[in-house]
């Protein structure tokens, strides 16, 4: 039987990439009454699944240049998920 | 002479490049779909301004793996101009045609608003009859527009010369004030080594006809079929 498995693909702004979207839902998160948070930033989290085991080798390469650009985001691949 | 204009699902400027380069001047141009592998036939590339893939994922991210890209990213190596605008701007930095990134801009408005344009540099194929210095109005529309590029690759960009259109306001100086989005040293357009691939966000295809408010943009269009004749003559 093949197993599936559920990788995700974090991408996040550089830190020192300006990112407003951030500022703004840290400003939120103040008013809201946490006044003591520091930065926010956004991000996205892309979840894969996979029939069987991913190429992983070839997934990083994705990652790199098309789910994330270097030039202003880093990603990590968090571990499988076994189904 | 045949210029192709590149359609993506998602682009919506490609009529106003269409009609700058037709009703403007004279001149053929022709729409080319994003599945499109062959730009044979074409002297010159335009990338318009749009939602490409709808924005998916990054600005123009997917359209820079699409089948027509390829084609243009060969032909942009071997020397044929290519113009970005806009959205065109973001897809040529994702092929990496182009260094740095475009992002969301500093107030995280959707921009549409005239600004003023100081032009550095006149020796590409998009601005050879402009004087350096001349300034443009032209006319902003993105949510995704500052310019973002490290500290090293933005010397290396002044210093190549590769910096064609800053915003400035109407004295001509690159001022905070005068930067509509927050892009870094003001860039609103810049150009690869060679100078044949120009990515500008601001809407010459918008500024084409005293009708529309601005005919300065007719001028970057009349730059580029004026190299066009000058090589093929």
């Amino acid at each position: 039987m093949v197993s599936a498995v559920k990788l995700e693909v974090v991408v996040m702004p550089k830190r020192n990439v300006l990112d407003p979207q951030g500022v703004a839902v840290r400003n939120a998160v103040r008013e809201l009454g946490l006044s003591n948070v520091g930065t926010v930033r956004v991000g996205k989290i892309i979840e894969i699944e996979f029939t069987g085991e991913p190429d992983e080798a070839k997934l990083d390469e994705i990652c790199r240049d098309l789910l994330s650009n270097q030039v202003i985001e880093d990603y990590r691949i968090l571990g499988a998920v076994l189904k | 002479m045949k210029i192709a204009v590149v359609r993506f699902p998602g682009s919506n400027c490609d009529q106003d490049c269409l009609r700058a380069l037709t009703d403007g001047l004279g001149v053929k141009a022709e729409y080319v779909w994003h599945k499109e592998t062959s730009i044979a036939g074409f002297d010159a590339v335009i990338l318009p301004g749009g939602f490409s893939y709808g924005d998916y994922l990054r600005c123009g991210a997917i359209a820079a793996f699409s089948p027509v890209m390829q084609s243009v990213i060969k032909a942009a190596n071997s020397g044929m101009p290519v113009f970005g605008i806009c959205n065109g701007f973001q897809i040529l930095c994702e092929t990496g045609l182009l260094r740095g990134a475009l992002i969301r801009n500093r107030s995280l408005l959707f921009l549409c608003q005239p600004v003023c344009l100081k032009l550095e540099n006149n020796r590409t194929p998009f601005t050879r009859l402009s004087d350096e210095g001349a300034i443009f109005r032209m006319p902003i529309a993105h949510g995704e527009g500052a310019y973002y590029a490290d500290e090293q690759t933005l010397e290396e960009l002044e210093e190549g010369g590769q910096v064609v259109f800053r915003y400035v306001n109407e004295d001509g100086q690159p001022t905070s004030e005068a930067n509509p989005n927050g892009s870094r040293n003001n860039i609103a357009g810049i150009c690869n080594p060679a100078g044949n691939v120009l990515g500008l966000m601001p809407h010459p295809d918008r500024s084409w006809d005293h009708r529309l408010g601005s005919e300065d943009g007719l001028q970057l269009f009349k730059s580029l079929v004026e190299t066009l004749l000058s090589v093929a003559a």
